[in-house]
């Protein structure tokens, strides 16, 4: 196996992390509006800029739609582009999301995650970037700065992909994560530089017959996302789809060639399975939840509970076969939701997770848990209330409320 | 929908225009069609000018001009335009 690159240890919060990891990658524009609790990233990275350490040029823009827009914009010309947002400012691009991911633009965007209003809220939890899950982005979610860090690397690669050609956002939780100083470990410079490498383009058809690299570029004239009526509309749409299902195969190598140089992976990259082997009882959650989950696994597999974690990490893409075969020997399943879904019937992720293991023979007793909205605290002790909840239904075999509020007064 | 449309598997992505816009004629959206009548017409060219597809091309050699049905798109401008009444909205298939 080859040796990974020593590493330099650094205190960072999880944004001056994706900040740090941004300047390491190369980035040739970076167009940005300020929002907490993103805006450290934003304000590290024009430091970065008025110091003369990076040559990106940075677009100061007057809004986060505009902020989206100018990203695309660059992107499109060929330029490895960044950006980051939060909550409203997440919502606010909605229109070029679509815009980006329609144009095959690979932007990476760091969220960090945040509450939407009204009331006001300025905390972590999963509403702004699970509302934007139809928006064609490739969606990962960190656990903590480390993996923020290497999350945002990882993406440009992911991202830039021939196969896959999608953008990227990493989220990672707002202030639990953005905002909490945490030793990290960070590659060289130039081991950076050469992993992300050089953007690359496939060649395409112009309306000239000349076969031309796909970017915007004088000397090879081309028009990118015209308009497409009812005759070619449907076509563009499932090549996305075509490429999503490129993603999940293009994620786990990309981690485990990451692994290779730092000796750090994330499960297969789609999915983190922790002591869920032989796991009974078993809970799925995004995030830094993660991390409070582990310590509350280990504390019950010392008190002879088969009690398991498997961590989502990539979200968009679905991981439906890694998810399927890791929870194939589960009994009783809890999926964590950070976010509502009004009348939805559950959250995102438990809808994900219950439609996928419909067609499974002996699918897990399923029960949702909405938690930790607006950055509501969720300690130890909630979380092993999950997994006793789980126990009884071992016991009864049966369901009877299948969604479920943690941590929520009653 | 005409079979020699490509499937999804054969274009670009991001619907890059495998044809220039030469070759996508926009006459065919069309409901009214202009008539000219060149009695009437003086050559001022006003019609020209207003076109806002530039469908009405000036011919100085022949001292003339010519409606290019294959992107004139209806909209009348050039009939509202004219001083001397000489161009006529029509339903398409009435001006043939």
């Amino acid at each position: 196996m080859q040796k990974t690159v020593k590493q330099k240890m650094m205190a960072l919060a999880g944004d001056q992390a994706v900040a740090y990891a941004v300047k390491q990658s190369d980035v040739d524009v970076v167009a940005a509006y300020p929002i907490t609790p993103q805006t450290i990233i934003v304000e590290k990275f024009s430091e970065y800029v008025a110091n003369g350490e990076v040559e990106t040029e940075f677009v100061c823009v007057e809004s986060e739609h505009s902020a989206m827009t100018a990203s695309l914009a660059a992107s499109v010309t060929g330029a490895r582009t960044f950006t980051a947002t939060a909550s409203a400012g997440l919502a606010l691009m909605h229109e070029m999301l679509f815009v980006t991911s329609g144009c095959r633009a690979p932007v990476v965007m760091a969220i960090a995650n945040r509450a939407l209003s009204a009331p006001l809220n300025i905390h972590g939890d999963h509403s702004d970037s699970m509302a934007q899950r139809d928006s064609g982005w490739i969606q990962l979610y960190a656990e903590n700065a480390q993996e923020a860090y290497d999350s945002i690397i990882q993406a440009f690669r992911i991202g830039e992909n021939l196969n896959v050609l999608l953008p990227v956002m990493v989220g990672l939780d707002g202030f639990t994560l953005s905002h909490t100083l945490e030793n990290v470990e960070v590659l060289p410079d130039e081991t950076v530089k050469e992993f992300v490498g050089v953007r690359k383009f496939p060649d395409v058809l112009t309306h000239n017959g000349k076969t031309a690299p796909f970017r915007l570029d004088p000397a090879n004239p081309m028009t990118m996302g015209p308009i497409a009526l009812q005759n070619y509309y449907f076509e563009f749409k499932r090549q996305q789809e075509e490429a999503m299902e490129h993603a999940v195969n293009v994620i786990q190598q990309v981690n485990s060639e990451y692994a290779k140089i730092s000796g750090r992976s994330y499960g297969n990259g789609l999915i983190e399975n922790y002591r869920l082997e032989d796991a009974e009882v078993a809970a799925v959650c995004l995030g830094s939840t993660a991390g409070t989950m582990k310590t509350v696994v280990d504390g019950l597999r010392q008190n002879g509970v088969k009690a398991g974690l498997l961590r989502l990490r990539t979200f968009r893409p679905l991981p439906v076969e890694e998810i399927r075969s890791a929870v194939a020997n589960v009994k009783a399943l809890a999926v964590m939701d950070k976010c509502i879904s009004f009348g939805g019937n559950g959250g995102p992720v438990f809808n994900a997770f219950r439609h996928l293991l419909y067609e499974e023979a002996n699918h897990p007793h399923i029960v949702n848990y909405i938690y930790g909205l607006g950055g509501r605290d969720t300690s130890p002790s909630d979380l092993r209330s999950i997994y006793e909840t789980l126990q009884e239904l071992l016991q009864t075999g049966h369901v009877e409320k299948p969604i479920r509020y943690l941590g929520l007064r009653s | 929908m005409t079979n020699k449309n490509k499937n999804w598997k054969e274009i670009a992505p991001a619907g890059v225009c495998s044809k220039s816009s030469l070759d996508f004629l926009t006459g065919d959206w069309k409901t009214y069609t202009p008539v000219r009548d060149p009695e009437k017409c003086t050559r001022c060219v006003i019609c020209a000018l207003f076109c806002p597809d530039g469908a009405i091309n000036w011919y100085p050699e022949k001292n003339d001009i010519e409606i290019n049905q294959d992107f004139c798109k209806g909209c009348g401008i050039c009939a509202n335009e004219c001083p001397t009444n000489a161009i006529v909205m029509k339903i398409e298939q009435e001006s043939k």
